[in-house]
């Protein structure tokens, strides 16, 4: 949860704006080959109930109207299932508490605080700007194999594959990764294990994914070394950051069936 | 008005698709890959599309303005996908799917469109099931259903309240599984800015590279659009706040026809609005209404705590006025009852504008544990929003902008009036009619990109063996040299206000002129206010930055200068409709009892705008809509 009760509106009967302050510490780079500084930036009158991303709206607004260059952020969907948020808050990957970074609203932080954004630090996710960064290496460990080879058409009727209620949540619980990159960010080998083993245990549970579950495995550990993600070395800094809640538990998975592929292939 | 042709095959309605399917034009395995076909969104429709496509061996490049294909807006929807599967034996079938999703519509589809869409709508589950989507199962392993809006079988497929990225996930692992054999070129980071049209065949599109800005050619055989709706034309809907109508709208001013642009979808069930500071509303899926019950207090202005006011002074007013449907009444009529209320003085929460969502009865019928599993996530997104425990007190909701039905005027094979541009998912305008049903966007996206553009495309593509397009035709430099003009005209004014401003002004006129309801009136004053809006934005507008680089404000400001446009259109097209049907509301047409009084005799018809350049007004088309095999009759959910 990245919220308390406190500021609950329920009972609220007039709109009461509160408005709080902040200082910003945020990363600018022009772009991948320039250096980057931490710029100061006041975060003044910031209603109480926007959200983090609300704020950096607000800002970039009062930028362009003083004519400055805003800040480049990533965002889309802001209800934390798209995964293109990216930001490091308080080196925090995502902010503080579950979800991703538009989930964080400013009643989380103390009013006049010094907040420090910055981008994913992870050699594999290249600064393009500001705070965003390139993820693609994201979709190429998923273009080395995250996937059923299924044809379009000619798939049996769903009915004829049963799959025990237990078995598709324990999928459904991995499939959920939202491929943000924040555990990438927050693990001190940049391992890229979470993602992978999500993916690998979302498929290797699933009767559908068996076919390819040994070859699958391979080549996406492969495509992660190859990327130069690191290894993990059980620092569960991810699990504790990701804004899905997939458990670490899939880097087991993931080292089991890498193991299991490797005697049997 | 010239009359367009559907291209409707014609026999019996449930023989229609499949004796398409048996003359339709085939193209051989070694011609296929002669072919190049450019698909622009990765969405539900653009990657099952452009993944369906590179395997049966046609050159696909797929452009996406994101950085990854997953992230397309597919991702957000949640609640489900609907099929007519009847795993539940409650009486389920093709036709009845095929009768609700028209009736939901309120008659203003193509019956042979909706027909298909809901025979194609088994093949769906196959697929993904096969694709490892994980569905909820039962505990005897069979997939689980719901009950959605607007319909009295359970036949919504779901993955949690999750379902929108499930079946994302399950396209983009074929999307992803034909880019990694190398059979696919996916292009992140790209927005197309316009299309390129040679002798009236769409042959290319003009492509700016957000990173680097470089505005470059692509040449093809076809083009095909999956860039989703414009509910965003309203500043604040549930859209994620890329989505965008660029790539549709500069098709438009190409000469493909814009259908329908009024019928827009208000969703009853989204987390009411703050402050003005905020650009983006949130859903809670349309699934809750299976569980929580709508009400607000009986008396005006009560500004008691929802647990203090006892049962007989609440108004669970969907109940009480479609009692056959109850709180699954169809979401336009929801909606509109939900703005009656608070219309009325007894909306609730601070800003009066707001009913409750209540579990209370179906924690105590089924459990906290319960309800905890099937709305989990969506209980803990209200919380994380507004600081409450939905468990606890009941959930405030509001509607809000969520659907475009309108969308480019498509064929029965799914092409625009301009030959070679198709046009899938949203972005087209084919199969809902004036209004939605839910857990039909995920279905018609998937039905269109898996099932029906690679029956279709073969018969343009075997007369184009002769036409080979190339960027260095002189149509391929006008386009890019427009799209270069637009870009600089928008850097060179150098205002003083952010396109946020002129976005968030624009879509005020649109929801108190355009929005759940509309009269003669207001729609007047907003033809008169966009276009001085407009004006002030290309006057006043500051876009920081160079056209050469990634430049956010730039992309956002191009989108916003085309929903200026658009806003009018689809205002002109709400006038124009002198009826209430669906999603589209006429105060002047209504029934004695406040329900959307139609009129078939002038209006069972398809809208469709012609661009006439800047300076002159749209010509309207029509295609009259026959109703054949179905009595269009007035919507009852009582």
């Amino acid at each position: 949860m990245k919220s308390s009760l406190n500021s609950s509106s329920l009972g609220q009967t007039r709109a009461e704006r509160k408005l709080l302050s902040f200082t910003l510490r945020i990363w600018r780079q022009e772009n991948s080959h320039s250096p980057g500084f931490f710029e100061q930036l006041d975060a003044k009158d910031i209603p109480a109930e926007a959200s983090f991303l609300e704020m950096l709206d607000i800002i970039n607004d009062r930028l362009i109207e003083e004519k400055k260059i805003p800040i480049a952020f990533d965002s889309d969907c802001r209800e934390g299932i798209c995964g293109t948020c990216s930001m490091v808050i308080n080196g925090i990957p995502q902010g503080p508490g579950r979800g991703a970074a538009c989930q964080v609203y400013m009643r989380s932080f103390s009013p006049g605080s010094t907040i420090t954004i910055e981008p994913y630090r992870v050699k594999a996710f290249p600064i393009l700007k500001d705070l965003v960064v390139d993820r693609s290496a994201y979709d190429r460990l998923i273009q080395a194999g995250g996937f059923i080879s299924e044809h379009t058409g000619g798939a049996a009727d769903a009915a004829t594959i049963l799959i025990s209620k237990k078995t598709a949540d324990a999928a459904m619980d991995a499939a959920a990764c939202i491929g943000c990159g924040a555990c990438a960010a927050a693990c001190p080998n940049s391992s890229a294990m979470l993602f992978v083993g999500a993916k690998v245990t979302h498929l290797s549970l699933l009767p559908q994914g068996q076919p390819e579950r040994s070859e699958r495995v391979f080549s996406m550990v492969h495509a992660m070394d190859g990327e130069g993600f690191g290894n993990c070395s059980n620092y569960y800094a991810c699990e504790a950051i990701c804004p899905a809640n997939i458990s670490a538990s899939v880097i087991a998975t993931l080292n089991r069936e890498f193991i299991k592929a490797s005697i049997t292939l | 008005m010239t009359a367009l042709n559907s291209k409707i095959p014609p026999g019996p309605l449930e023989k229609k698709w499949e004796n398409f399917k048996k003359t339709a034009p085939l193209i051989s395995p070694t011609n296929k890959r002669k072919f190049n076909i450019v698909v622009i969104g990765s969405g539900l429709a653009g990657a099952s599309a452009a993944a369906t496509l590179a395997q049966e061996g046609y050159q696909v490049d797929c452009f996406s303005f994101h950085d990854s294909p997953r992230r397309a807006h597919s991702i957000a929807a949640q609640g489900g996908i609907n099929a007519a599967k009847n795993y539940q034996n409650d009486g389920d079938s093709v036709w009845r799917l095929f009768y609700d999703t028209l009736k939901g519509g309120d008659f203003r589809s193509r019956e042979a469109n909706v027909y298909r869409l809901a025979e194609v709508s088994l093949h769906i589950i196959d697929q993904c099931v096969a694709q490892g989507v994980p569905f909820a199962r039962e505990y005897g392993g069979q997939l689980a259903n719901r009950s959605f809006g607007g319909a009295q079988v359970s036949r919504t497929f779901y993955a949690r309240g999750q379902t929108g990225q499930q079946l994302l996930l399950g396209a983009y692992g074929s999307l992803s599984h034909q880019i990694g054999a190398g059979r696919l070129r996916m292009h992140t980071h790209s927005e197309m800015l316009d299309l390129v049209v040679i002798n009236g065949h769409a042959k290319g599109v003009i492509i700016r590279h957000l990173l680097t800005g470089a505005i470059l050619r692509y040449a093809a055989d076809a083009v095909v659009l999956a860039t989703g709706g414009y509910s965003n034309v309203y500043y604040l809907s549930t859209n994620a706040r890329g989505s965008n109508a660029t790539a549709i709208w500069r098709s438009y001013k190409r000469g493909a026809l814009f259908a329908n642009p009024c019928y827009t979808q208000i969703h009853p069930t989204c987390i009411p609005v703050a402050g003005d500071y905020q650009s983006k509303l949130t859903l809670m899926s349309e699934s809750l209404r299976n569980d929580g019950r709508i009400w607000v207090p009986k008396k005006k202005g009560d500004q008691r705590l929802p647990h203090q006011i006892p049962q007989q002074e609440r108004d669970y007013y969907l109940e009480r006025k479609y009692p056959a449907y109850g709180n699954l009444a169809p979401r336009d009529i929801a909606s509109r009852s939900a703005k009656e209320v608070c219309d009325q003085g007894r909306g609730v929460g601070p800003s009066g504008l707001g009913v409750y969502l209540d579990f209370e009865d179906s924690i105590t019928r089924l459990g906290k544990k319960v309800i905890e599993e099937r709305y989990g996530n969506l209980f803990e997104m209200y919380e994380n929003i507004t600081g409450e425990n939905a468990y606890e007190h009941p959930m405030r909701i509001f509607p809000a902008l969520h659907y475009t039905m309108g969308g480019l005027w498509v064929d029965y094979h799914l092409m625009s009036n301009l030959p070679g541009l198709y046009v899938l998912g949203e972005a087209n305008f084919s199969d809902h009619g004036a209004n939605r049903l839910g857990a039909s966007a995920l279905m018609q996206g998937l039905a269109d990109g898996y099932f029906i553009l690679p029956y279709t495309l073969g018969s343009y593509l075997c007369t184009q063996f002769e036409t080979k397009p190339s960027i260095d035709l002189p149509e391929f430099e006008q386009a890019q040299e427009a799209v270069l003009a637009t870009t600089s005209r928008l850097l060179e004014v150098r205002g003083s206000l952010s396109a946020h401003y002129f976005h968030r002004e624009l879509g005020k006129i649109l929801w108190e002129h355009c929005g759940m309801t509309r009269s003669e009136k207001s729609l007047q004053e907003a033809l008169s206010e966009i276009p001085k809006l407009r004006e002030r934005f290309w006057k006043e507008i500051n876009v920081p930055g160079s056209n050469d680089s990634f430049n956010k404000s730039l992309e956002y400001a191009g989108r916003v200068a085309d929903f200026l446009e658009l806003g009018e259109l689809l205002a002109r097209d709400a006038l124009h409709r002198r009826e209430s049907c669906g999603g589209h509301f006429r105060t002047e047409y209504q029934r004695p009892d406040g329900e959307a009084l139609r009129n078939d005799e002038l209006f069972s018809c398809v809208q469709a705008w012609q661009y006439q350049g800047e300076a002159s007004e749209p010509t309207l088309l029509q295609e009259p809509l026959c109703y054949e095999f179905v009595q269009p009759g007035m919507r009852n959910y009582k």
